[in-house]
């Protein structure tokens, strides 16, 4: 378990030198998925050794999520006056974004024959 | 002679032990109920810890910074977490390949119209700075979105808050959606609510349907990194 937290640690740490040392506009553990996916293509053996460890990290994505969360506390003036909006544009984008996900994605799969059978 | 309750308080409430073992019993609880409450959209784990914690801190006059000397520990996860994502990403690969064309095609349309729209409204309802560069990237799994948002110079705690808000109400609006709108191909679903509400979004695809569960979270993946790429153009078009 120790070697696999070290290698996903490595990977997000070589992803963070790249994306500040390119000036990158992605967040250095994003380049660290990047490459990690890289690195499975070129060893596979790399995947089904990380796999325990990495699926009990992502079993629990949601719980990694809660400290932030609570600083809605230091938030609630900005929410009493722009929560109606925020929430507004929130509702609204969500259903213009599955509606156009899924139409494009229906369009394209007729144009290009990979309907669903 | 036991000690004065107050001062173990004291003790306790300035080190990180009291409220890194709080943050994981609140998940704990709310993982319960959200079992109890059979796994429906309103009955979110983070939604319900975050809760008990926020009311725990009011209650107690504890400042955030107090409490997220505690946290942290939990917070830093964010960061591999993003990173091991790349094992399903690349699981997904044969079935991204089968389908790639209409799979770029619903991702860019997803990703930019869940940008831009947001960034529309609220621009239109006055909202303006900092709260707008937090809100760009709330359609991506949240420790990315939290990562997008830092740079754009939005705070993280309101990234957090949000992209938590347009997970649940993704969750909770995609199917009544798309059954309305007579979408049945369950890739094209998968694909845009993974696209639109990242985790809790795919979470709630793969209690619909297996293969809707998949692409949603092709869908997540790819987003996480096109809206690094659309948010800061997007912010800019509008900021």
């Amino acid at each position: 378990m120790v070697h696999a937290l070290v290698t996903i640690l490595t990977f997000q740490l070589a992803g963070e030198v790249l994306s500040r040392g390119l000036g990158l506009p992605v967040p250095g553990p994003v380049v660290g998925l990047v490459l990690l996916v890289g690195a499975m293509r070129l060893r596979p053996a790399l995947a089904e050794w990380l796999r325990p460890v990495a699926q009990g990290v992502l079993g629990h994505l949601s719980l990694f999520f809660v400290p932030a969360g609570v600083g809605i506390i230091g938030h609630l003036p900005l929410l009493r006056e722009h929560g109606v909006a925020l929430l507004a544009a929130i509702l609204g984008s969500t259903v213009l974004a599955l509606v156009a996900g899924a139409l494009a994605f229906t369009l394209v799969a007729r144009l290009t024959g990979q309907e669903e059978r | 002679m036991s000690a004065d309750p107050a001062l173990i308080w004291a003790y306790l409430s300035e080190g990180p032990l009291l409220w890194l073992a709080a943050t994981l019993a609140a998940y704990a609880a709310g993982d319960w109920i959200s079992r109890a409450a059979r796994r429906q959209g309103w009955a979110n784990p983070v939604l319900i810890a975050v809760l008990l914690l926020g009311l725990l801190l009011l209650g107690t006059g504890t400042p955030y910074a107090t409490y997220f000397e505690g946290a942290q520990f939990v917070h830093f996860m964010l960061g591999p977490a993003t990173v091991c994502l790349a094992l399903p990403m690349y699981d997904n690969l044969p079935r991204m390949r089968a389908a790639a064309l209409p799979i770029l095609a619903g991702l860019v349309a997803g990703s930019a119209v869940a940008v831009v729209s947001a960034l529309a409204i609220a621009r239109g309802l006055g909202i303006e700075g900092p709260v707008l560069a937090a809100l760009a990237p709330k359609s991506t799994t949240a420790p990315v979105a939290i990562g997008i948002a830092e740079r754009l110079g939005g705070q993280p705690t309101l990234t957090a808050v949000l992209v938590l808000t347009t997970g649940i109400l993704g969750a909770i609006i995609v199917t009544p959606l798309f059954d309305a709108l007579g979408l049945r191909d369950w890739r094209a679903r998968g694909l845009a609510v993974g696209t639109a509400a990242h985790g809790i979004g795919t979470a709630r695809a793969f209690q619909v349907n297996p293969t809707a569960g998949a692409f949603a979270g092709i869908g997540m993946g790819l987003n996480a990194i096109l809206t690094a790429f659309i948010a800061p153009l997007a912010l800019r078009l509008f900021g």
